[in-house]
């Protein structure tokens, strides 16, 4: 409509992708401690058949996290690229 | 028939089966179809070759020692895949805008391309990598060994030893026919990557079966399974918290190392979008082959009788249960494990030895002469094939000499911490400027030592190669320097501790090596170019060109590349700095472009070190040190677009300087052809009227002295009419006048027919001629081909000074158009000279044989009638004309 619109379109859609990045980046973080929370628990109390649900669990957590960021990534586009991503 | 009869015939039907995938894969990729070869999922699946038959076999196992801990070697890498917008990201851009061959060929080309450091990188490879390759031995020839058992009617069971031999000479021979199809590393292997993503799915499909047989079949049901677990003895979870962090560390670090990972997950990606898939569909992939590990090693404690190999229950288990067809394909599972790791690793470990070490000895070898005598590219496709069997059979040969026996299993994680060395190195090359050369050898030295020192030699055991002492009261009686007790670090578990101090000694050396040296030039501008990969992907030049000749570059370049495309990629560059012909201003961007390509067949270390032989010293200009420090970012703008202008200046006014030069030339020649012309014109003038006056004049001639005269006159006047005929033909062709007489021919004939009219019979001179390729039918102006044809010949008979006088024909057809290069074995025709040949009157030496020089003037035109060209092809021996002529008869515009 007015033409505010546009660049107010175009920086949010840059600062959505700048933290999607930041997310990505996150991620093996929060998988690594989150991999090693089992080590907290009561030492030899844990029976393996949880520990294994909560590892399995996690794990297929993680992939799906890790697809739906790379799906909306675009891995050709610099992030530091102070024009932002094309629009078209 | 028995079933280890069965077994070997399904496993020869598999291999087969492997061979014709690879080839057919390989074909659709040469015929530019099959863009399915270049999916995501492809490269998913290849990268599949880190579960290698000791994860296949061996997960159990662990699994069966000691629980859950077995999951570590797969986290590790799930959390890089996931990460990849960190790392794997950023090393395969590097990878791809470099041209990077192997692991050591991009260390090696971040630090100053040293080859010093590539040949470190290398050997740690193939210490690492060389008792791996003897694990997927082992394992094969125990599978084998467990069907064996189980058959009652086999009298005798199959020796071990040839088990392997055949093993390892099958992966040889398929790893050489699709692994060393073509010279550039960076091409490609389709034929393999196809083959080992279809062993990916076979060794998934056949664990989930087992897992399912397992669950469903063995133990009835999930909810039971899971209570058998917990009544096994591995139903505590009971994991020690430096294991757990430190092997997945471990693994993680590994899995980017791993000269094999590497070689797939950077050199052969087609595509960085793939990483996108790759990030969610590998974890998953991990995530399924872990899955039913620890029911079947639950199941298996619980069934099998104590004392059997719990390595091997994923075999076992279905065979106990008289279920062969599952234990058939579970073993295939295991053996597409173990040839998909040999495959990749011998083919990564190969380019690495043949790049790094054997081209360099043999460029040191052979000295300057490398780039004018002998076949580069025939020698590094030799060394590379004898770089695959050397690995292979050194696989065998640890195998053979360890005995197969249980100290072969803990070797995985023994190799896995000795790549882990490199880490230091590539990620401080990737993410920090100031990494140096310095740094990174003395990193790489002291991880080294230490894992050889803390891991690689106790791993035979006590006594076997360090003596009992030694571990006892440390090295020279020193306590703190036991190989199990670094520093006094007592009570750890091995494999921990040596990871820990190794990685922390080489990370201390490789940071202190970096703050106290300085980098040189190159080391800086390739820093910058791998840290800031994503910012500049126009990258600073190295090379301050001018002073090279292209002739030379080029007679280089077809050693490696080949003659077809290194002619390409010279003409393509020619045409985009708007030349003609094949030789192109050596500037800086063209022999950026050009070492760019070589690395790509030869390494990055070598490509340097080729080029600057012939360039004379790789100067780093005013524009790159600019580069570098970025802090001045408008400074460098300004002063690069100076440099830039200022160099476009000098390439320009060279330019000129050379039309100058053609046209003074030209009119020198032009000169030269007047008092020629009128020369050739009066002397047959001149007799022809002194001979008539003498017809006329004298009354008492003989009969036979008036024909002698009369024959002169003639003679003479036929001379007259010829060089009248050339003139006039030239001037017809020139005004387009000309009109062509279109027949069908054969190229054969037509070249027959030349060299009888160019008069080579009985004469000195020998033709070499390809009939078979020669068998071509044109449409065309046959006449005038002929004539373009004769005078080439006769010109080749006329000038060459070889000893003997060679000429040879080569035919080929390329892109639809037919090329046929006329190569005597003469001194050539002088690079000022070349210019100019082509050019009216101009002749080559003075008078030294007749004609008026406008013999190739006229083929010139007569080919652009016909819609070819004929052009001088340097590079070449002797003098070389290229006829080209597109076979799709359409004529130029009459």
């Amino acid at each position: 409509m007015s033409a505010e619109r546009g660049p107010l379109f175009l920086a949010r859609r840059t600062y959505r992708l700048r933290r999607l990045s930041d997310a990505a980046r996150m991620l093996p973080i929060a998988g690594a401690v989150l991999f090693s929370v089992p080590l907290l628990w009561e030492a030899g109390g844990v029976r393996t058949t949880r520990a294994m649900l909560y590892i399995f669990g996690l794990w297929i957590a993680l992939a799906g996290i890790a697809g739906v960021i790379s799906a909306r990534l675009r891995p050709t586009e610099s992030e530091d690229d102070p024009k932002g991503p094309q629009e078209r | 028939m028995t079933i280890l009869n069965v077994l070997i015939l399904v496993c020869i039907l598999y291999v087969v089966f492997l061979f014709a995938v690879a080839f057919a894969a390989d074909r659709a990729a040469l015929r530019g179809r099959g863009s399915w070869l270049r999916s995501p999922f492809i490269y998913t699946l290849s990268l599949s070759i880190y579960c290698t038959a000791w994860t296949f076999y061996g997960a159990v196992g662990f699994a069966a020692r000691s629980g859950l801990e077995f999951v570590t070697i797969y986290l590790g890498p799930t959390l890089i895949m996931i990460g990849w917008w960190w790392t794997l990201r950023k090393m395969v851009r590097v990878g791809r805008s470099q041209r990077i061959t192997s692991i050591a060929d991009l260390i090696s080309s971040r630090y100053g391309k040293s080859n010093l450091l590539a040949v470190i990188v290398t050997v740690l490879a193939v210490i690492g990598t060389t008792p791996y390759i003897a694990l997927q031995l082992q394992s094969v020839t125990l599978s084998f060994a467990a069907f064996a058992e189980t058959d009652p009617t086999a009298t005798t069971l199959p020796d071990m030893q040839s088990t392997a031999l055949w093993v390892a000479g099958g992966l040889a021979l398929f790893t050489i026919l699709f692994g060393t199809r073509n010279l550039d590393a960076n091409e490609r292997h389709h034929g393999v990557v196809m083959a080992i993503a279809l062993e990916a799915v076979v060794k998934l499909f056949a664990l989930l079966a087992v897992g399912i047989f397992v669950v469903w079949g063995l133990s009835g049901g999930v909810a039971t399974t899971l209570d058998r677990i917990d009544a096994s003895a591995i139903a505590r979870f009971e994991v020690s918290g430096s294991r757990w962090i430190g092997l997945t560390m471990l693994s993680a670090v590994a899995f980017l190392c791993l000269p094999r990972m590497f070689q797939v997950m950077v050199v052969e990606n087609e595509d960085e979008d793939h990483l996108r898939t790759a990030a969610w569909a590998f974890p998953t992939y991990l995530m399924l082959m872990s899955l039913f590990v620890v029911p079947i090693a639950a199941v298996g404690l619980e069934l099998m009788p104590t004392g059997a190999n719990p390595d091997l229950f994923v075999l076992t288990l279905p065979l106990m249960d008289g279920r062969d067809g599952l234990a058939i394909l579970s073993f295939l599972g295991g053996f597409s494990s173990a040839t998909s790791m040999v495959i990749v690793a011998a083919i990564a470990l190969s380019t690495m030895v043949s790049n790094h070490v054997v081209m360099p000895l043999w460029l040191h070898f052979s000295g300057g002469a490398a780039m004018v005598s002998g076949d580069v590219r025939h020698v590094a496709l030799l060394a590379r094939r004898l770089s695959i069997a050397g690995v292979v059979l050194l696989g065998y040969v640890y195998f053979r000499l360890s005995g197969g026996g249980t100290a072969l299993a803990a070797i995985g994680l023994i190799a896995f911490a000795g790549v882990a060395q490199f880490m230091p190195a590539l990620m401080g090359g990737l993410f920090w400027r100031g990494a140096t050369r310095t740094g990174a050898l003395a990193g790489l030295i002291v991880g080294a030592v230490v894992w050889i020192y803390c891991l690689f030699l106790p791993s035979f055991g006590p006594s076997v190669v360090l003596p009992q002492v030694v571990f006892d009261e440390g090295l020279f009686g020193l306590q703190w320097l036991r190989p199990r007790a670094l520093f006094g670090t007592e009570g750890m578990d091995p494999v921990v501790h040596a990871v820990l101090w190794s990685l922390l000694l080489n990370t201390s050396a490789f940071i202190l090596g970096s703050l106290l040296s300085f980098p040189q030039p190159v080391e800086r501008l390739q820093g910058a170019q791998f840290v800031n990969v994503f910012d500049h992907s126009g990258t600073p030049g190295g090379w301050t060109g001018g002073m090279a000749q292209s002739e030379d570059l080029l007679i280089m370049a077809q050693r490696i590349m080949g003659a077809t495309e290194a002619q390409a990629l010279f003409a393509e560059a020619a045409r985009r700095q708007g030349l003609a012909g094949y030789l192109p201003e050596p500037s800086p961007s063209f022999l950026q472009e050009l070492e760019r390509e070589l690395s790509g067949s030869v390494g990055a270390a070598t490509a340097h070190a080729m080029i600057s032989q012939i360039v004379g010293g790789a100067a780093v200009s005013v524009e790159d040190l600019m580069a570098v420090a970025d802090e001045t970012a408008q400074i460098m703008e300004y002063s690069s677009q100076l440099e830039a202008k200022s160099q476009e200046l000098a390439r320009t006014a060279r330019q000129l300087r050379q039309a100058n030069e053609k046209l003074t030339q030209l009119s020198v020649q032009k000169d030269g052809f007047l008092s020629q012309i009128s020369h050739e014109l009066r002397t047959p003038m001149t007799s022809i009227r002194a001979f008539s006056e003498i017809l006329r004049d004298t009354g008492d001639l003989t009969a036979e002295e008036q024909s002698k005269y009369a024959s002169v006159i003639h003679d003479e006047a036929v001379r007259l009419t010829r060089l009248l005929d050339d003139l006039l033909d030239l001037s017809v062709l020139e005004n387009g006048q000309v009109v062509l007489h279109v027949q069908r021919g054969s190229l054969a004939d037509l070249l027959d027919r030349a060299e009888r009219a160019a008069g080579v019979q009985g004469g000195a001179l020998r033709v070499v001629r390809d009939r078979v390729a020669e068998a071509v039918d044109l449409t065309t102006d046959l006449d005038r081909l002929v004539q373009v044809f004769i005078n080439l010949i006769a010109n080749a008979r006329k000038y060459c000074d070889g000893q003997p006088p060679i000429l040879t024909i080569r035919t080929a057809v390329i892109d639809g158009e037919l090329v046929i290069d006329f190569t005597d074995n003469g001194s050539g025709i002088a690079p000022a000279q070349q210019a100019v040949i082509f050019e009216k009157f101009s002749r080559i030496g003075q008078h030294k044989a007749g004609g008026a020089g406008l013999g190739l003037a006229i083929c010139r035109e007569i080919m652009a009638r016909l819609g070819g060209a004929v052009s001088y092809l340097p590079g070449q021996k002797g003098a070389a004309f290229r006829v080209t002529l597109p076979l799709s008869a359409r004529m130029a515009a009459q």
